[in-house]
């Protein structure tokens, strides 16, 4: 599967998720979002079980700060619409997948 | 049959890639090992101005790539992995990482410094949530607010500057009464109106309601506390030597670098440290990729005399 980028508009698809969501808020000008968003990619190559999502908190400052982003990268992991997990900081692919486990 | 490489390099920063290219150019079989992805330390900040070739300046996960790609042109190999334990006594060396074990003939480590922590109370929590190690990745949650810069280095300075372009108010506290920074950033310091500087001071302790309020400061002098209240702290004390995990095998120093002069040779044959890890007296990006080179030298010696 690939990242699915999200926005206000589409955030149902995080709510209503059957799925155990993984969410990496980035910006672009952040180095290490972009240390961490290839590794983020391939989780969610290899990882059909999970819904795997990227939220811009350029673009999207208001679902950051109802995540109350204060950090980027942060990640944060969900089960049926509960925040279950969150870290921030650049994080090698096994601590990610951690994450999703716990 | 087990392969085994000529040169197995630990670190994909500036010294690891740095290394990697001149491995590969001189047709060694070369893997490198990388936790995450290029660039380490350089990825922590906005433009890098002082390493040349880049007259604009050039932002530092570009030059990650840019190093890495340079040195995967002439064959080096990246393996995405952390390292989890290392042997290396003996002429065949031996590491394992996350994604399986490796050996070399001869090892380069250049695993870098990760930013050092306060050591307070509270700080593993509040990380990302009021205690930040990169201004130029969370600077901006704080627009218009009161933040505090803890240091007085290089990197200090340069985050207060950034910083104060962002917050209402930066604090700068600082346990000398004196900046350690270069000259060039003295004067847009004291020039910004909204940096103020608290000298002979240390952060002791974090101030919570439901999130950060405020911070401690205990006087170097006399001890003396009195309170600060802040939004955020972004620390910038230095940095901290990725070295734990060698400390069996290679001597290192009191504050955990890797012992070693301008050879990079440590105290195991074949093995060399290059980069940040190393005890060196200035660390910058073309100080990082010098010690690449030389470690490749010397390694290249090493390997023709066994």
């Amino acid at each position: 599967m690939k990242v699915i980028n999200i926005s206000q508009q589409n955030f149902n698809l995080v709510n209503e998720s059957d799925k155990p969501v993984l969410i990496d808020f980035y910006a672009d000008w952040c180095g290490p979002c972009r240390m961490v968003s290839p590794l983020i990619e391939q989780i969610a190559e290899e990882n059909p079980q999970y819904l795997v999502c990227k939220i811009n908190v350029d673009d999207e400052p208001e679902l950051a700060s109802r995540f109350g982003i204060a950090s980027i990268p942060t990640l944060v992991t969900m089960k049926d619409g509960i925040i279950k997990n969150r870290s921030t900081g650049a994080k090698p692919k096994p601590q990610i997948l951690a994450l999703l486990e716990d | 049959m087990e392969h085994i490489y000529d040169i197995l390099i630990i670190g994909g920063g500036p010294a690891g890639y740095s290394a990697a290219l001149y491995a590969a150019r001189a047709g060694l079989d070369t893997l490198l090992t990388e936790k995450m992805s290029a660039g380490g330390q350089m990825t922590l900040t906005g433009d890098i101005d002082n390493y040349p070739g880049f007259e604009n300046g050039i932002d530092g996960f570009t030059l990650g790539m840019k190093m890495q790609q340079g040195a995967e042109r002439f064959g080096a190999k990246t393996e995405y992995a952390e390292v989890t334990a290392v042997e290396l006594n003996g002429r065949i060396k031996r590491i394992d990482t996350t994604s399986g074990s490796f050996s070399a003939r001869s090892v380069i480590i250049a695993a870098g410094a990760n930013p050092r922590r306060l050591g307070i109370d509270g700080e593993t929590e509040l990380t990302g949530q009021g205690v930040h190690y990169c201004a130029h990745c969370d600077g901006r949650f704080y627009k218009g607010r009161t933040v505090v810069v803890v240091g007085g280095g290089n990197s200090a300075a340069a985050d207060a500057l950034y910083l104060s372009r962002l917050a209402a108010k930066v604090y700068v506290v600082h346990r000398r009464d004196k900046l350690r920074a270069e000259k060039i950033y003295h004067e847009p310091l004291f020039k910004a109106d909204n940096i103020e500087f608290i000298w002979n001071s240390t952060v002791s302790e974090f101030i919570l309601a439901d999130k950060l309020t405020g911070v401690k400061l205990k006087s170097t002098i006399d001890n003396a506390e009195s309170t600060l209240p802040c939004d955020a702290v972004f620390v910038s004390i230095g940095r901290k030597p990725a070295s734990e995990i060698f400390s069996d095998a290679i001597k290192l120093d009191e504050n955990g670098y890797i012992i070693a002069d301008e050879s990079t040779k440590t105290n195991l044959d074949g093995v060399y440290a290059a980069g940040d890890i190393r005890t060196k007296s200035l660390r910058q990006v073309v100080t990082a990729v010098s010690d690449g080179a030389a470690a490749v030298h010397h390694a290249q010696e090493y390997l023709a005399e066994l």
